[in-house]
């Protein structure tokens, strides 16, 4: 086990150094702009967009700016200046981790609880009115984009510009230690609004899982055993239902804590997501390699975690 | 004294959306303390049905259920379900066909047989986890103190067997249905699983139903054997009676497709032509009369009753022709005959003929 997780790790190292090539390399080909025009003021002149070229590095061949980059990622954990903040790209992205986990957490908490109870419920009454109720909602739910329902939540439910002045709107985030009774009013809808598509395969994933496992030999066992349909259904059908959705959880909080970048613009929340936003929308390329790298980070991670959680769920998965 | 378990007139109907399934037609049965009934069937004979019934297993809206299941003088089929769970795996309890899928793969075996005992009884986790080691010995499962915190995966197939029966013995019920216990496992394991039930039965002295296709798994276990054929039971006596002198063509197909040491050699073994029927749209007279080689037109329209054999107490089979008849057939059989050849007997102008088999039948050694 021991063994089988440090060959793990090596490779995403590999695999963390291949995606910041990739990332440098999609950036230095296709640039979405300048980035010393950017920096130039409003009346640039050729010289100072040259000495800012030459400051960042960007007159340098490509293989060197890669190799400078790099090296000073591995050697000294450092990841270079950001263009538009002249700040360290790694304390920004340490600044905005608070709200990007505030998001997750709270979502992950409504996705998991309503996704498996709905569907548990809809495996359980499998063909009734509930069961169809959840289903279609769950489709619906699913083939909203986040972007789009959480700017329709701002328009009905928000205190500013909704319908229904009911939850803060979007700019309201404030971080828990400041004041934790706004920074959950400010998350209501955004965690709401993160946790619907999930919840909704969440459940749909389980409800399939759970009516696969409900009709196998061992659940007949645990009946015929005088078990209490109750304890059938949760201790041994949920049980062996779960694995899956376990896995997706993995994926998913890895996925989402690399910034849920919708989300986070839509509801203008100062997270990793909304960081990356602003870098690709400043041609910021220390950032967009930045939290590139720290998504990736937390999505080969979480892929690890996942098969290592494996080993504990499934008693038949051992690794060598 | 009544029996432990009288099934009286069982019938249970699974409403599909292809339409009613008659999967149990009349079904009566008994089994006493010590002893050990066989019910012999193919597969949708409704053998596994009648006895998931008897636990309480088949009931949901889309099932009628109708009929006396005495235990103990209570009827099952009409107890409340959290009384009937009650005595589910407590009293009577139930090992299935296939030892693998059956137990939980994500629990320990010792876990599984732990949770047996606490539903039913408070007993300290501690203890009923030495009893589980207990019970994995008491099976013949070596080194049962290491066995208990193994998983399902970690056992062999005869092993996992073992160790569902010492699930279902954790409580000590009076009644033990097993439900193809042995066609998942090797010739060689069949055989140790059967003679452990019938040593088990012998020490702890509970009633036994063993649901087979196989007439060879109930020839040493059984005492009485029911044959069931499309939902009723055609053909009903003790062991002897149903192996010394078969009286159903359907009991005859069964031995005949057992492969036997001194079955001479190149005889081949003789299947039982055709499918079972739909038990949707069953055959009209005889359900068994699609395939059976001796079928008279007659028997296409008339339903035969279980009625007794005459000069055989306790032997009762469901079969439209005449004693006589049947006996002739069964000897021709015996002699290696096939029932092509035999089927010209069951005519009515042979049987007219009161009693002159046609040259047919006297075979050499006649």
């Amino acid at each position: 086990m021991v063994r089988y997780i440090i060959r793990r790790l090596l490779w995403v190292i590999v695999l963390l150094i291949v995606v910041s090539f990739v990332t440098f390399t999609i950036f230095y080909l296709l640039p979405s702009a300048d980035p010393a025009v950017l920096r130039a003021g409003r009346a640039p002149n050729p010289a100072l967009i040259a000495h800012i070229r030459h400051v960042l590095g960007l007159d340098r061949p490509f293989y060197v700016q890669y190799w400078r980059y790099i090296k000073a990622v591995i050697l000294h954990f450092d990841f270079g200046y950001s263009y538009q903040f002249s700040q360290p790209v790694k304390s920004l992205i340490l600044s905005r981790l608070p709200a990007t986990i505030s998001l997750t957490v709270g979502a992950v908490v409504i996705w998991v609880s309503v996704g498996v109870t709905a569907g548990a419920v809809s495996a359980i009454r499998r063909r009734s009115f509930l069961d169809r109720f959840t289903m279609i909602g769950s489709l619906v739910a699913i083939s909203a984009p986040s972007y789009w329902l959480g700017l329709i939540s701002l328009l009905l439910f928000s205190k500013d510009i909704g319908k229904f002045h009911i939850f803060d709107g979007a700019n309201t985030y404030v971080g828990l230690t400041a004041n934790p009774g706004r920074w959950f009013g400010s998350l209501i809808l955004p965690w709401l609004v993160l946790a619907a598509s999930l919840a909704a395969f969440y459940a749909r994933l389980l409800r399939s899982n759970l009516i696969e496992a409900m009709s196998e030999d061992y659940i007949r066992t645990a009946r015929a055993k005088g078990l209490r349909e109750r304890r059938v259904i949760w201790r041994h059908g949920v049980r062996a239902a779960i694995t899956p959705v376990v896995t997706a959880l993995g994926i998913d909080i890895g996925f989402l804590l690399g910034g849920a970048v919708l989300v986070e613009t839509v509801f203008n929340i100062p997270g990793v997501g909304r960081l990356a936003y602003d870098g690709i929308q400043n041609s910021d390329l220390p950032i967009i390699q930045g939290t590139v790298l720290f998504g990736a980070f937390f999505i080969v991670i979480a892929n690890l975690v996942v098969d290592i959680a494996y080993a504990f769920l499934d008693p038949r998965v051992r690794y060598t | 004294m009544s029996p432990l378990l009288d099934v009286r007139d069982l019938r249970v109907s699974f409403h599909t959306e292809d339409g009613v399934v008659h999967a149990v037609d009349g079904v009566s049965y008994s089994v006493d303390t010590g002893r050990t009934l066989g019910i012999v069937g193919e597969s949708g004979s409704g053998k596994t049905v009648s006895s998931l019934t008897t636990l309480g297993l088949t009931r949901s809206r889309s099932t009628t259920i109708s009929g006396e299941i005495l235990f103990e003088g209570e009827d099952l089929n009409t107890m409340s379900a959290d009384r009937l769970r009650r005595i589910r795996g407590n009293e009577i309890t139930m090992i299935f066909q296939d030892p693998l899928s059956s137990l939980h793969p994500f629990y320990k075996v010792g876990w599984q047989l732990v949770e047996a005992m606490r539903t039913h009884r408070s007993i300290p986790k501690a203890a009923a986890r030495e009893r589980a080691a207990e019970l994995l010995d008491l099976v013949g499962i070596p080194d049962p103190r290491r066995r208990v915190d193994q998983f399902p995966h970690e056992f062999s197939g005869g092993m996992r067997q073992r160790a569902m029966i010492a699930m279902a013995l954790a409580n000590e019920p009076k009644l033990l249905i097993a439900d193809e216990p042995t066609t998942a496992l090797d010739v060689t394991v069949q055989a140790q699983i059967l003679a452990l039930l019938d040593d088990l039965q012998r020490r702890l002295g509970m009633a036994i139903i063993i649901i087979t296709h196989d007439l060879g798994v109930v020839a040493e276990t059984a005492d009485e054997i029911a044959v069931m054929y499309a939902g009723r039971i055609v053909e009903r006596g003790t062991a002897e009676q149903i192996f010394n002198s078969p009286q159903h063509p359907y009991t005859w197909g069964l031995l005949q497709s057992i492969p036997r040491l001194n079955t001479p050699r190149g005889q081949e073994l003789v299947p039982i032509s055709g499918r079972p029927p739909s038990l949707i749209n069953r055959p009209s007279g005889c359900f068994f009369h699609p395939r059976c080689p001796y079928v008279r037109e007659a028997h296409k329209r008339i339903d035969p009753r279980l009625e007794a054999v005459e000069g055989d107490p306790g032997h009762e089979v469901a079969c439209l022709l005449e004693q006589e008849v049947r006996s002739r057939i069964w000897r021709g059989l015996q002699q290696g005959r096939t029932p092509a050849e035999l089927a010209a007997l069951a005519q009515p102008e042979a049987v007219s003929q009161t009693g002159q088999a046609p040259s047919l039948a006297e075979g050499p050694s006649a």
